[in-house]
């Protein structure tokens, strides 16, 4: 067996069993809740670690998406009495759309000019959110989002909230996968490492990295929808542009092009401001200084960083 | 008549404080093609900077002027010197997360030394507003301009005429010619942080007596001047004066005759107009490092 596909099993024999006991042993809704969010942070940062360390290309105004996910839901089930489930394929398709015109004209850009464009897209959306208030409910948000539910299991129980979330993800992660080692995988790789070769070899690159953007924000919005039905409540602040950096963030500092690097990274730096609230004002200090040196000492991300550190004290002891 | 043009005189302060910030950010980009996002925290620091030193009646304004600049320009300096020089060879996305790193780290600091509070000094002159037209034009924004012209004018000088601007310019064509002909790249990129950071202090001295000050001024300000800075093109000091008054200016225009609460949204759409437009921005030749 190659090693790659030998620890690529052994993720999953981690990562499958650490969720299903975590179920249920923990009992404590603040816990499941705190595992839920982990949940849906891995979905966003999954879908953007697609978008940029695959395909090679930025955005910073991915919160957006996760918004436009969240509020479509949240407006079909409270003005229009949807269904959630009835909302979930409208939300998709929306948020589709939306990715479609504008990645269209904006993936002209390259670089920090990309950066720029989606960052600019992030706070018109954040804008709309907030004044188109007898839609959006303004800058107070909108309440009453109705929990999920299937047949006889109701999802307002944080513990099934916990699995359903988590099965989404694992569905994410296994289709990501195997959409990395099949060719169209290979063609986005082969965009990052350098867009004219890739085009000189055949690869239509604009139409692909269309694809890819409108994949991540289906991602984007699909956690958003989870996380409208989670907590019930929206507002606009959930979805700024601090969302979005934090997003790059979590897929930067998990490591870029590596599915599991997202999941490290998402669970990190949700944890990670859970964990910095015994430092009331030292907080934010903190929180940057861990960050910075995260970054410092492992370029790469935590996953590499740390099979490094393994790997370095595998060979001291030989 | 008198309208527009109290738009304008309000849309030009603001765009002018939006273009030294944007200048940070380009010239920085010049010598390290990095986008430093603490640069927003740097304004912050001048900001309060000055309320303390000389709202607080400490010292006079010119000394305060000085100190503040010099103080966060050293900020800048530690910053390189202490996080950025060990990952420099590292792909630009990290350098850029480093930063957003710092940012939060300085932010936090200011919060810890200033308070959650925001704070108000007076203005610097006392001249009472001029009539022009119909118009009011605040001394303030004469001082403003005048300021942001010195430093595009003096920066211009400095690349054109001195040997070490000439030196950084040679770096930021080419690092490695650069050192082979003797630079010390590694100085200049030092250096270049020294000053744009010091540059970011100016904005914030500057926008002080206008705007009320607190810790987390830096982050709507740092995104503008980065706004600013692309749409007049990266790396170029006239498109960061351009870009800075284009945004400014219609930015004030979109408050009074469209809505003041589209504010961001009206900017950030010129913004996207301009990049369909012109992919690099108005007076952009350089193609754009990838992240």
């Amino acid at each position: 067996m190659k090693p790659e596909c030998f620890k690529n099993r052994l993720y999953y024999g981690i990562f499958l069993p650490v969720i299903a006991v975590s179920g249920f042993v923990i009992d404590s809704p603040y816990y499941l809740q705190v595992l839920t969010f982990i949940g849906i942070n891995t979905l966003l940062t999954i879908g953007l670690n697609m978008l940029m360390g695959y395909a090679g290309q930025i955005s910073l105004g991915h919160a957006a998406f996760y918004g436009i996910g969240a509020y479509t839901t949240t407006i079909l089930t409270v003005h229009f009495d949807f269904s959630p489930w009835a909302a979930l394929p409208c939300t998709l398709v929306v948020t589709g759309m939306v990715a479609f015109l504008v990645g269209l004209p904006m993936l002209k850009l390259t670089g920090y000019y990309l950066g720029m464009g989606t960052l600019g897209f992030g706070m018109i959306v954040y804008v709309l959110f907030r004044e188109w208030s007898h839609v959006t409910g303004g800058s107070s948000g909108m309440v009453g989002i109705p929990s999920l539910s299937l047949g006889p299991v109701s999802f307002s129980d944080s513990r099934n909230y916990f699995y359903l979330v988590w099965m989404i993800v694992l569905v994410c992660i296994v289709f990501c996968q195997r959409l990395i080692q099949s060719r169209v995988g290979r063609a986005l790789r082969s965009i990052s490492d350098s867009e004219n070769a890739a085009k000189a070899l055949g690869v239509d690159t604009k139409d692909l990295k269309l694809k890819i953007f409108i994949l991540s924000a289906l991602f984007a919005a699909m956690a958003g929808f989870l996380y409208a039905h989670l907590v019930t409540f929206i507002s606009p602040g959930s979805f700024d542009f601090m969302v979005s950096i934090r997003m790059v963030t979590m897929v930067v500092i998990g490591g870029m092009a590596s599915i599991w690097g997202a999941l490290l990274g998402a669970s990190v730096l949700t944890l990670l401001p859970e964990c910095l609230h015994a430092f009331a004002d030292f907080e934010m200090v903190v929180y940057g200084l861990i960050l910075m040196l995260i970054m410092i000492f492992m370029p790469r991300g935590l996953t590499r960083g740390l099979m490094d550190i393994y790997e370095r004290s595998v060979s001291k002891q030989i | 008549m008198q309208e527009i043009l109290q738009y304008l005189f309000s849309g030009i302060t603001n765009g002018a404080i939006y273009a030294v910030i944007a200048v940070g950010f380009s010239m920085l980009y010049n010598s390290t093609e990095l986008i430093n996002f603490a640069h927003g925290e740097f304004v912050m620091l001048g900001g309060l900077g000055i309320v303390t030193l000389w709202g607080g009646s400490l010292l006079p304004l010119p000394a305060a002027f000085v100190l503040t600049v010099i103080g966060v320009a050293f900020v800048g300096f530690l910053l390189e010197r202490v996080a950025l020089r060990k990952v420099s060879r590292s792909q630009p996305i990290v350098l850029v997360i480093i930063t957003i790193g710092a940012s939060i780290f300085l932010r936090g600091i200011g919060m810890l030394i200033w308070g959650k509070d925001a704070h108000a000094i007076p203005s610097f002159t006392k001249l009472s507003p001029m009539d022009v037209f119909g118009a009011k034009l605040m001394p303030q924004s004469i001082l403003i301009l005048a300021i942001v012209l010195l430093v595009v004018v003096g920066l211009h000088l400095f690349y054109r005429k001195t040997l070490t601007g000439k030196a950084m310019q040679a770096c930021a064509i080419n690092e490695k010619a650069a050192w082979l002909s003797g630079i010390p790249s590694d100085q200049m990129v030092l250096l270049a942080f020294f000053l744009s950071a010091g540059i970011g202090a100016i904005a914030g001295i500057i926008i002080a007596p206008i705007t009320m000050c607190g810790y987390d001024m830096g982050i709507l300000l740092g995104l503008k001047g980065f706004c600013a800075a692309m749409l007049g093109g990266l790396g170029s000091l006239w498109g960061s004066l351009v870009g800075g008054l284009l945004l400014g200016i219609s930015e004030s225009l979109g408050v009074g005759y469209v809505s003041s609460s589209l504010k961001d949204a009206i900017a950030f759409l010129v913004l996207l107009l301009i990049l369909y437009i012109r992919p690099t921005g108005i007076l952009g030749i350089k193609e754009a490092k990838r992240f």
